[in-house]
């Protein structure tokens, strides 16, 4: 099968009408979570998991996955115009764009960021659909060794690049996993860990931990230094660049497009590291770095086209082998096991369609988001005036009457309000709730392979560094963890983070 | 905080993480562990345990050996008023029905904000309690009585 008749069967399913709604909701919301600061796309995304049970499987993937590359395009235009940025990934947009909207250009930077973003996810389309399929067959080859191995990289790998402390990255990912073994044992049936309560022996709901960890969570947080915003936005004229400035703009945009792309392949890579490395290489490859944060539009070129790259390729890793690279992709996995599809490397040859429909749709997305995002901004502008004081309670009802819908029982809620507290005490504590959900998600996949891979090696543990793979896997992980380590680099890795 | 702690953060973080561990470990007792050959349902479990014990206990000593940051007050309050509410939805949502055990949820959670006024939470209230009915049971058809068997439902 070529990649053509491919995207021909992917694009059938994206521009079925349903499908088209679908993700034009995504993109509309992901833009609207995008421009508002205090909700991210993943307090959005696990707020309308309970919504995506309703829907085909397609459909609901195709919104989720516009929610979260929607919100790149809708962080940055805040970011601009008003030195806001909406998400972790257009911080460093907003170093340049704003200054670039002081001197009466926001319309070149807006413009900028757009078409930055439409190139970068555009390419990144088919890159997926280059590269997605022979990686999930060189997936299938693998023994449970090998995926045991693998799981362990990408955890291991996206704590390495989560900010803040590496012990404390590491022991969320362990709570997570073991949070993940609550419930039936996967042999025997034996309930683990119920504490006798019946509700906890099918394992903890899925939907209150997010819920609980980025919804209710976040909301406390966010009340905790609540300050009104003051909303004054610069006029945006002349949209359209000159021959010359958008000249200008073609070698970041692609610079940014290949390393936002590189970046979000990686385990524990995506749009927010995209962004920053974009940023920073964009300023060393320049002439004259000193232009940079003075309103060189290099420094939106580059980024915005980063981010998107890196936060369509993050599905690379999540559609061929079922290993989520950053929180958000841990969601979409969650919904895709909440929709009954098993994630790894089969959804490729088992549901095409959903595999390229997804990939497909990520193009119309783009496109839509460009069409949206130009014309409109005055609109998304419209939406910081809201005070956060009148949106939390709303987002309070959609959490509540989302968990309990899930399965119409009570105990939802409550293992939401737990986590809850959980949520905003780890985030006292400075530990980052997001590798936890990692460690949840795949805990129980996790633990199979590893007891799979030990009965075939008859209990010897020595069998993952004996297949060559996974001991390369492996050895990978340890140095992805070792790395960080070493002063030099957990030094500018601080730096890198603290911008 | 006792006087020896010198990063109070890292050391409740450690602590916390080794009670956790042991919740864990005392619901492992039940539990067959099995051997590395054939792993009952308690070994991956009981690696964790102990993974996650380690890990606290090294954060722990972090916390009394390194300097850092103290802890920020917490936000009770905010705590307070946003977690009650909804155990209370999870609680009254059968009993009470849709409309008033929302609208009491909400109108609860507007209080945990420093610019609460009243008029403004009673139009949010009444807007959001519209908007829910709205998406989730006309649009989604969740089967959720309007008005609960507490207050003559059915």
């Amino acid at each position: 099968m070529d990649i053509f008749s491919n995207l021909a069967l992917g694009f059938g399913q994206a521009l079925s009408l349903w499908n088209l709604i679908y993700c034009f909701i995504g993109v509309f919301l992901g833009t609207i979570v995008g421009v508002l600061p205090g909700l991210g796309p993943i307090a959005t995304i696990a707020m309308l998991l309970p919504i995506t049970f309703q829907l085909p499987a397609v459909s609901a993937l195709i919104m989720l996955a516009g929610i979260y590359y929607g919100a790149q395009y809708g962080g940055s235009t805040t970011a601009i115009l008003i030195n806001v940025p909406g998400e972790s990934s257009s911080v460093v947009t907003a170093i340049d764009g704003y200054q670039l909207a002081r001197q009466g250009k926001a319309g070149f930077a807006l413009f900028t960021a757009a078409v930055g973003s439409f190139f970068a996810g555009t390419i990144s389309t088919f890159l997926i659909a280059g590269f997605a399929p022979p990686l999930a067959q060189v997936a299938l080859s693998f023994g449970p060794a090998e995926y045991f191995s693998l799981m362990v990289l990408g955890l291991a790998a996206a704590v390495s690049l989560a900010h803040g402390s590496l012990l404390k990255a590491i022991a969320m990912v362990v709570l997570g996993l073991l949070l993940g073994t609550i419930g039936q044992d996967l042999y025997t049936g034996t309930p683990r860990f119920s504490f006798g309560m019946t509700d906890l022996s099918d394992g903890l709901e899925f939907v209150g931990l997010v819920m609980g960890l980025f919804g209710i969570g976040e909301i406390v947080r966010n009340l905790e230094d609540e300050h009104e915003r003051s909303v004054l936005v610069q006029k945006v004229i002349g949209l359209i660049p000159s021959r010359a400035e958008f000249i200008s703009t073609i070698a970041p945009i692609l610079r940014g497009t290949a390393l936002g792309s590189f970046l979000g392949i990686l385990p524990g890579g995506g749009a927010m590291l995209a962004s920053f490395a974009a940023y920073s290489f964009e300023k060393r490859v320049a002439k004259d770095p000193t232009r940079f944060g003075k309103g060189a539009i290099e420094g939106v070129a580059g980024p915005e086209s980063a981010n998107n790259a890196g936060a369509q390729t993050s599905f690379i890793p999540m559609l061929t082998l079922g290993i989520p690279s950053n929180p958000v992709m841990a969601l979409m996995i969650g919904a895709m096991i909440i929709q009954g599809i098993v994630p790894g490397p089969n959804v490729v040859t088992e549901k095409p369609e959903l595999f390229w429909g997804i990939i497909a749709s990520m193009w119309v997305g783009n496109v839509m988001l460009l069409i949206l995002n130009l014309p409109l901004i005055g609109i998304w502008v419209k939406f910081l005036t809201v005070p956060y004081h009148v949106l939390f309670p709303g987002i309070m009802a959609v959490c509540c009457i989302g968990v309990y819908s899930v399965s119409n029982n009570p105990f939802d809620a409550y293992t939401m309000a737990f986590f809850g507290v959980v949520g905003y005490v780890l985030v006292k504590l400075d530990c980052e709730p997001a590798p936890l959900i990692l460690g949840f998600v795949i805990g129980k996949m996790l633990e199979e392979y590893l007891r799979r891979a030990m009965l075939l090696s008859r209990g010897d543990p020595l069998v993952f560094f004996q297949r060559p793979i996974s001991a390369a896997l492996l050895i990978a992980a340890i140095l992805a963890l070792v790395i960080v380590l070493i002063p030099s680099v957990s030094k500018t890795r601080e730096e890198a983070f603290r911008e | 905080m006792p006087s020896f702690v010198k990063n109070s953060k890292d050391f409740i973080c450690g602590a916390l993480l080794i009670a956790t561990a042991a919740v864990f470990a005392y619901g492992l007792l039940e539990l067959p562990i099995g051997t590395a050959f054939r792993m009952g349902p308690g070994y991956f479990p009981m690696v964790l345990c102990g993974l996650l014990a380690v890990l606290g206990a090294v954060i722990l000593l972090n916390g009394i050996l390194i300097e850092g940051e103290p802890i920020r007050s917490f936000a009770w309050r905010g705590l307070i008023n946003i977690v009650l509410p909804v155990v209370f939805f999870g609680a009254t949502l059968r009993g009470l029905g849709f409309v008033l055990s929302l609208g009491l949820t909400v109108f609860f959670t507007t209080i945990a904000s420093v610019h609460f006024k009243l008029w403004v939470a009673l139009v949010n209230t009444a807007v959001l309690v519209f908007f829910g009915w709205l998406i989730f049971i006309w649009g989604l058809k969740l089967p959720i009585a309007l008005l609960g068997p507490w207050v003559g439902g059915y």
